[in-house]
């Protein structure tokens, strides 16, 4: 389990992070959203023991990753923003030092070597320099560097960034077939990843955890937030007061005009209520008419938008 | 100290040297340098017709003013410029197990540099007779000169993330300490400075182990300079967070 406690970050006078507070459990795939800028990278590197925090501590198992460092970074796997690779290595030699300089034991470097290469896919560029490998290939060589040491937590900067469609498809695959039996952090800005790869979500704006959970929670947060549109053909001002008598209605606004007698309306209802019919009523009984009808219900990047205002 | 600490600088020291014979820039570099080196000496050794290696000796301190700050150019800088820092530093070994690391890195490319040198000795020892004490004794002194030029040399390059700037840096840095021991700069400077200056000078101590003489004082000289730069380093290096 990873416990980050108001954890803070500046560096110069800009405050990067600002006491953020979140859980990662063991096991959990944790997707890490945020705009740019946000403090994503900067929370990893921190966890990562890259940085150290300006205030605050994170856990990792009730071990402090600052006192507990090195300790602690022997069962985590890292694989930085950008992937960075020794490029005038060969994949081999490349994983081979990992290995060694993870402390796999001389007689089982082989068999670790082969597992990764086997669960990445590399079988094909093992003897290629890392310079010549396309961008996929480097992202799993990165990835399987980040868990051959048998890490319990794998923590993921950006994963999938400058990757095509199916490339994007494939390494979140395998993030999810390594998240089996691990605990993944990865940090994103997009959105159907999260949904597609995530038990649960954290987002950050500004330094600040705005919402966190499972991706269904969010949403349905979120859907609280659902509005009605209706374009109705009659005098504005009474159908503006005859629907604020409908209870559930929190807010009506004029969204737009298409005659002098038509408007179109935005409606915010109460949580979860459903307005449709006693709206269509009100508006029969007055001999008014509905020209249009919509609803919206939140989608991921209504959650997101909304959150990171 | 921790079990398997001389390990892990082992291994990371193997990637270290595997990084310089992976990239061809050594190759170029310790071709000119051979081929320099072999022209600058064999052309005035013919003229003066003894088989004396004294000249040998003065030209290498010159030509590793351009060598050093060549080796240890891209140790940091490159690995600042393509993050793999980040990588390198996250990995269970402390700052110092990986500064240690480069700086024997690169003193074992240096110690492969200077092997291939040793044309030069047989080639005069086939010649005439020689004297095999001082230049062994001037072998050990260039390795402890270069040593000393490559713990500045790899502290300049933490400090950027350019090559070029990190050469250039280097270069005048070794320069200035070369310089400043120089009798003409110690017999210029003020009174009080002068023993001073002739201690930090680097050119003045290889001069005394060049001759033959190991001193206690130079190689203690060589070694506190290798550590401070080298401290220097590691301190630079754990600013980053």
């Amino acid at each position: 389990m990873i416990r980050v406690e108001n954890l803070s970050k500046k560096i110069g006078e800009t405050q990067i992070l600002d006491s953020i507070n979140f859980q990662i459990n063991d096991g959990e795939i944790l997707g890490f959203l945020g705009p740019n800028g946000a403090g994503k990278t900067t929370t990893m590197k921190i966890i990562t023991g890259f940085w150290t925090p300006s205030s605050g501590n994170i856990f990792v198992d009730e071990k402090n990753v600052i006192e507990n460092s090195l300790e602690i970074r022997s069962k985590l796997g890292y694989l930085p923003e950008n992937v960075p690779l020794y490029d005038e290595m060969k994949v081999y030699e490349y994983l081979k030092f990992i290995a060694e300089i993870r402390g796999i034991a001389k007689e089982k470097i082989k068999d670790s070597i082969k597992s990764v290469v086997n669960s990445c896919g590399l079988e094909k560029v093992i003897k290629k320099p890392i310079e010549e490998l396309s961008k996929g290939y480097r992202q799993r060589v990165g990835l399987a560097q980040s868990i051959i040491h048998k890490s319990d937590i794998i923590v993921l900067d950006e994963p999938t960034t400058g990757l095509d469609p199916n490339q994007i498809i494939e390494i979140r695959n395998l993030i999810k077939e390594i998240g089996k039996d691990k605990t993944v952090i990865f940090s994103t800005h997009i959105l159907s990843e999260v949904q597609a790869t995530c038990d649960r979500v954290v987002i950050i704006n500004n330094g600040r955890i705005t919402g966190q959970g499972t991706p269904s929670e969010l949403m349905q947060a979120a859907g609280s937030r659902e509005t009605v549109y209706v374009k109705i053909r009659g005098p504005k001002e009474i159908i503006k007061e005859k629907l604020k008598e409908i209870e559930e209605i929190m807010e009506i606004m004029e969204k737009d005009r298409e005659a002098d007698d038509i408007f179109g309306y935005e409606i915010q209802p109460q949580t979860g209520a459903d307005v449709r019919e006693k709206l269509s009523m009100i508006v029969m009984q007055n001999n008014w008419s509905i020209l249009e009808f919509s609803r919206k219900s939140a989608s991921m990047e209504d959650v997101f938008r909304e959150l990171t205002k | 100290m921790e079990k398997g600490y001389l390990n892990k600088i082992y291994i990371l020291f193997k990637k270290e040297l595997m990084g310089y014979f992976n990239s061809p820039i050594a190759y170029i570099f310790i071709g000119a340098f051979l081929v320099v080196l072999n022209w600058l000496f064999f052309n005035s050794f013919f003229i003066i017709g003894q088989a004396d290696m004294r000249n040998y000796f003065i030209l290498l301190p010159w030509m590793f003013l351009f060598l050093i700050p060549a080796i240890t150019m891209r140790s940091w800088a490159e690995e600042k410029k393509s993050g793999t820092i980040e990588f390198l530093l996250t990995l269970p070994i402390t700052d110092w197990q990986a500064v240690l690391a480069k700086f024997l890195g690169a003193l074992a490319f240096l110690g492969i540099t200077l092997l291939l040198t040793l044309t030069i000795p047989f080639t005069i020892a086939s010649l005439g007779n020689t004297d095999a004490g001082p230049i062994i004794g001037s072998y050990l002194g260039a390795l402890f000169m270069g040593a000393a030029y490559l713990s500045l040399g790899l502290f300049i390059s933490s400090l950027t993330k350019n090559q070029i700037i990190a050469f250039v840096a280097a270069v005048a840095a070794c320069f200035v300490f070369f310089f400043v021991g120089n009798d003409f700069i110690v017999a210029t400077s003020p009174q009080v400075l002068a023993p001073f200056l002739k201690f930090l000078g680097i050119g003045a101590h290889f001069d005394n182990i060049a001759r033959g003489v190991i001193d206690t004082k130079d190689v203690i000289y060589y070694i506190s300079f290798v550590w401070l730069f080298l401290w220097i380093n590691k301190e630079i290096v754990a600013l980053r967070k």
